[in-house]
């Protein structure tokens, strides 16, 4: 790889190790299939289809790939939950609404390597036994959405999607959808509502695990992008190679997308784990603003709760039981889940402290009450009451009591609503609250008392 | 544990039996493999809040109302046995977070609790959310006294709001169809309204657009609820978003007295609810009953009430025929009149024609009076339309099968044109004609019946053959009678009144009792209406130990036609498919 020049300004920081985006911004690198190819593309493609499918599975089992969509779910894992003896037919979808605030990976793949994605695909569909793949393409990526058609027009061109694959008997069909923007459309079982054509409410789990009962009441896998990528990556080193990038049971690379109050914010694919808070903001992303400290951070796009950076935490258990601070948090599924947050989608938002925390909050507050679908009573009504009350908050008409009220409105949607998007809308509010009230209640007044407009006119009218 | 070598656990005794042992707030009782959580919760008799949720349809658990704790036995490490107490049941392990328990399904050793902290906080959380942006206009509101809303609030809501925000604002007093109207901010956006239209009346034209608390319920662009089946709706909704344009703002209906009876504007005989207050029903609602019209009844049927209970053309008093005008006379004046003139005429001079909208022992007492008269020429008239392939039968007559059992009629439409062609003929000189018009659907001409020495008819409203009648006997609407009647597939229901008969009409069965005792002069053994179905009893092996107490709300099935109800059988289907409970 030490031929590879990248363009000038965007050469890789020498903690990261790149595999997915080893290709983006990189010299002379186009989004052709001769390019592709002529790098080594599509080789593996060539090798997986001489595999038996269930090898190539239990590579990706091997290779303790997790999700990157923001759930962390084992990849490999999930392929199993076809349920066997299943007569349907089999569907791959690749979930590129990527639309979670704070994360920018997948974008640079459809608009850079969309090769790459495709050999990921047509090497999963074939691990998984589907003949129909979905690209679903959020709206904002015009540009991705034609890139990627052309590439697949290309691989078609080249024998690697259609008929008999390769001279390998195995068929495969990839087609681009392009969403109508609703965040929710990345929920899987919402995006695949929207794929049959229907308003994307998600489905209730169980029993519609997609699994099972996914895409026309077939069995349907959902990958994120980057984790379709890393199935080729996968194949090409070996599960137990690729298994030892990261750390134990946060195994690979993945992008993680910085934004915000540092330096150089953008995008830095790392080994799991391998990085601590402290290293990646202060080394790798040049630190915070001169003249600035770090306030705190959100570690795994905004749905993630909050990390104040003068917090410590205690993790693990028994014997491996310590104490660390925000700085020495590891960047991993396991060690951030520990810290009480998530390394979600790997989209790091830093804050430093010229930032009021009830904006932060009434930022988030207003993105999930106008992405929430309506279809489930706490988050339709919770999410938008909650930004109500934030929007008082930050424009100084609040009482003490609304920020009890908004941290109740919190804990009644969490853990009620039929899909993650009430988690994603109650997390940030529960956790900014418990770790900035002090900051938040210095901003309201025992002295405000807020009505609606229903409530003034029947004081008026009393007061007749 | 010794000895689970010698005694069986519950599980094994229940799995012997397709069942599975649930524990519903710290009681075990088995209930069937499969079952809904709610369903097994309403077996244990624990109520469980819902609005989404409805038997008949699919489950897409948006409300979040049923929300319960679930607890199952612990995971067992590879090679661990399961552990029993005493009573033979595995240790329970809760769930921190709430489910759901319309959709999911019991398992063995399941645990639910319907009570508690989680629950109650859970329920108090989905409650406060429902009515942040809710009008709570209820003073105003149609719903209020049958709103699910209101009786949830106040079992499981706050009592006070901490809402101090500005409610949304959304489409007010929606015109979405010729017979139903949509408040979209009373609306809680259940689905209930869209299932229906979609999985039953087969016309998905209702939808939600925008997102978020701005969702709101409409009708596909340029298209209106103009189903037939469109006001189930109305009973549907479980809050007043959908409110009926016939019933909206005329009754309270904590007022209201249910009374349950049948439907009688087709064979299909579908089970109704009439509401009424003094001597007036303000509407009719279908009632379940899953082997005849499921919950639902077509609009059709339903707003038939009007024309037929409470028309300006009621007749309400004996009328006697002198020259062209109509005299009103007392029934035993009339009823002489009526036994006189039928004892001038020869037996083969005499035709009844009964109906086949008369109960059966309607029609069992009109068979006495022709014995009674020795008159052999009796028939009913038919009357098809077409079948809708869902509860509409294509005979329009509600108890043909009645008739066609009591008055031992193969083929009706014969007999009656034979019966027209001895009218025409002059061969028969009287008719007595039992709530049905010769004119508009028996094909008699105006000059048949002024041919006729003697007409007699019963029926509850004015019609060219009361007209043309010498003598005319006022009688009880549907919703003003009982008795019995058969539908197409064979199943025995029966009426109930709801109210009393206007002014002088009297029930039809005692008018005619009343006419056989005139014509013989015997003295009266028959004084409720239970004595005519006993001797119904003893008469036809169809009607043998019938009671009203043994035919009950739902009815039961006393011959087998072999005719099915379109809807039933899709219905059936989707709960083999597990589409729905059912």
């Amino acid at each position: 790889m030490s031929e590879i020049q990248y363009l000038p300004g965007k050469e890789p920081h020498p903690c990261e190790h790149r595999l997915i985006f080893k290709n983006i911004d990189r010299q002379g690198w186009d989004t052709s299939i001769e390019t592709y190819m002529a790098d080594g593309g599509y080789d593996q493609l060539k090798k997986a289809l001489t595999m038996e499918p269930q090898a190539i599975t239990n590579e990706v089992k091997t290779s303790g790939l997790r999700g990157r969509g923001g759930a962390g779910f084992p990849t490999g894992v999930k392929w199993g939950f076809i349920p066997p003896g299943n007569t349907k037919p089999v569907y791959l979808i690749c979930n590129c609404d990527e639309s979670e605030p704070g994360t920018f990976k997948d974008r640079y793949i459809v608009h850079q390597d969309p090769h790459q994605l495709i050999e990921g695909m047509v090497i999963s569909a074939f691990a998984v036994g589907a003949h129909t793949a979905y690209i679903y393409m959020r709206e904002e990526f015009p540009e991705a959405a034609i890139t990627m058609e052309k590439a697949i027009e290309e691989a078609r061109a080249k024998g690697f999607i259609g008929k008999n694959i390769n001279g390998s008997g195995f068929d495969l069909e990839i087609w681009v959808h392009r969403g109508a923007a609703a965040y929710i459309c990345g929920e899987e079982t919402g995006l695949i509502e929207s794929l049959e054509g229907k308003r994307p409410y998600p489905r209730i789990k169980p029993p519609y695990f997609p699994a099972a009962l996914g895409l026309y009441m077939a069995p349907t896998i959902v990958n994120n992008v980057e984790s379709l990528c890393h199935v080729k990556h996968i194949l090409e080193m070996g599960g137990e190679e690729y298994a030892k990038l990261g750390v134990e049971r946060n195994t690979g690379t993945r992008i993680l997308c910085v934004s915000g109050d540092v330096k150089n914010p953008g995008y830095y694919e790392v080994q799991v784990g391998k990085l601590t808070m402290g290293e990646l903001i202060n080394d790798v992303c040049g630190g915070p603003k001169d003249g600035r400290k770090v306030k705190a951070v959100i570690p795994g796009g905004s749905s993630s709760k909050i990390l104040r950076a003068d917090e410590t935490f205690k993790i693990g258990r028994g014997d491996d039981a310590k104490e660390i601070t925000f700085w020495d948090i590891q960047l991993d599924f396991d060690t951030l889940a520990a810290c009480g947050s998530m390394a979600g989608s790997g989209g790091v938002i830093v804050l430093d402290d010229s930032r009021k925390m009830s904006w932060v909050l009434n930022n988030i507050n207003h993105f999930y009450a106008h992405e929430s679908c309506g279809q489930c009573t706490p988050c339709r009504e919770g999410s938008t009451w909650m930004r109500k009350l934030s929007d008082r908050i930050v424009d100084g008409s609040a009482n003490p009591e609304d920020i009890q009220t908004l941290e109740d409105v919190a804990y009644q949607i969490d853990g009620k609503t039929v899909c993650a998007f009430g988690e994603a809308s109650s997390w940030p509010v529960e956790a900014i609250i418990s770790k900035f009230r002090d900051e938040l209640i210095a901003e309201t007044s025992e002295n405000n008392k807020h009505l609606s407009k229903e409530q003034l006119q029947r004081e008026a009218y009393l007061a007749q | 544990m010794s000895d689970t070598d010698t005694k069986l656990l519950p599980k094994d005794v229940a799995a012997e039996k397709g069942l599975v042992n649930v524990q519903i707030d710290g009681h075990w009782i088995q209930v069937p493999k499969g079952t809904r959580m709610i369903e097994a919760c309403k077996i244990a008799q624990k109520e469980v809040p819902h609005y989404c949720y409805h038997p008949k349809l699919s489950s897409p658990g948006n409300c979040r109302m049923c929300l319960v704790q679930m607890g199952m036995p612990p995971r067992l490490a590879p090679g661990q046995d399961p552990e029993y107490s005493e009573e033979g049941y595995q240790e329970i392990g809760w769930m921190p977070r709430p489910v759901i328990a319309c959709a999911n399904t019991v398992a063995e050793n399941m645990g639910i609790r319907t009570q508690g902290d989680l629950v109650e906080k859970t329920r108090e959380g989905v409650m406060e959310f429902l009515l942040i942006n809710h009008p709570l206009d209820c003073p105003i509101c149609d719903q209020a006294g049958e709103c699910t809303l209101q009786e949830f609030s106040v079992e499981h809501g706050k009592g006070v709001s901490r809402f101090k925000e500005d409610k949304v604002k959304k489409p007010k007093n929606v015109d979405i169809g010729p017979r139903i109207n949509l408040d979209d901010e009373r609306c809680i956006m259940c689905s209930r309204c869209i299932r229906f239209m979609d999985e039953v009346a087969d016309d998905a034209v209702l939808g939600f657009t925008q997102r978020g608390t701005h969702t709101t319920l409409t009708c596909h662009p340029d298209r209106k609820v103009d189903s037939n089946y469109g006001m189930n709706i109305i009973d549907l909704c479980p809050v007043g978003a959908l409110t009926s344009k016939d019933f909206r703002f005329q009754m309270r209906v904590w007022f209201l007295k249910e009374t349950n009876s049948i439907d009688v504007n087709c064979a299909t005989g579908t089970n109704i609810t009439l509401w009424s207050r003094g001597d007036k029903v303000y509407r009719v609602t279908p009632r379940r009953n899953n082997d005849v019209n499921s919950d639902w009844m077509p609009d059709s049927h339903r707003l038939a009430f009007h024309k037929q209970v409470h028309a300006e053309s009621r007749l309400t008093e004996p009328m006697i025929r002198q020259g062209q005008k109509h005299e009103v006379a007392d029934w035993r004046t009339a009823l002489e009149a009526a036994a006189d003139g039928l004892k001038q005429f020869d037996a083969q001079e005499i035709a009844i024609i009964a109906s086949a909208r008369q109960t059966n022992e309607e029609l069992f007492l009109t068979r006495a009076l022709g014995d009674t008269l020795g008159c052999s020429e009796m028939t009913t008239i038919e009357r098809f339309g077409e079948a809708d392939d869902k509860l509409v039968s294509a005979d329009r007559n509600p108890n043909s099968l009645g008739a066609s059992i009591i008055l031992n009629l193969p083929s009706p439409g014969a007999r009656l044109s034979a019966i027209r062609d001895a009218v025409r003929s002059g061969a028969i000189k009287a008719l007595v004609v039992f709530s049905e018009d010769l004119l508009a659907d028996a094909g008699f001409t105006q000059e048949d019946l002024d041919q006729l020495e003697l007409l007699i008819s019963t029926n509850t409203l004015a019609n060219p053959t009361a007209q043309a009648s010498h003598i005319v006997f006022p009688t009880a609407s549907f919703a003003e009678k009982r008795g019995s009647m058969i539908n197409v597939s064979g199943r025995l229901q029966k009426l109930n009144a709801a109210i009393a008969t206007p002014a002088n009409s009297r029930d039809d069965w005692e008018v005619i009792r009343d006419l056989i005792l005139t014509i013989t002069g015997n003295k009266n053994e028959v004084f409720m209406i239970e004595d005519v179905l006993k001797a119904m009893t003893q008469a036809y092996p169809e009607f043998e130990g019938a009671t009203y107490s043994k035919i009950g709300d739902l009815g039961y099935t006393v011959c087998d036609t072999g005719v099915t109800i379109p809807l039933i059988e899709k219905e059936k289907a989707r709960v083999a498919n597990r589409e729905i409970v059912g």
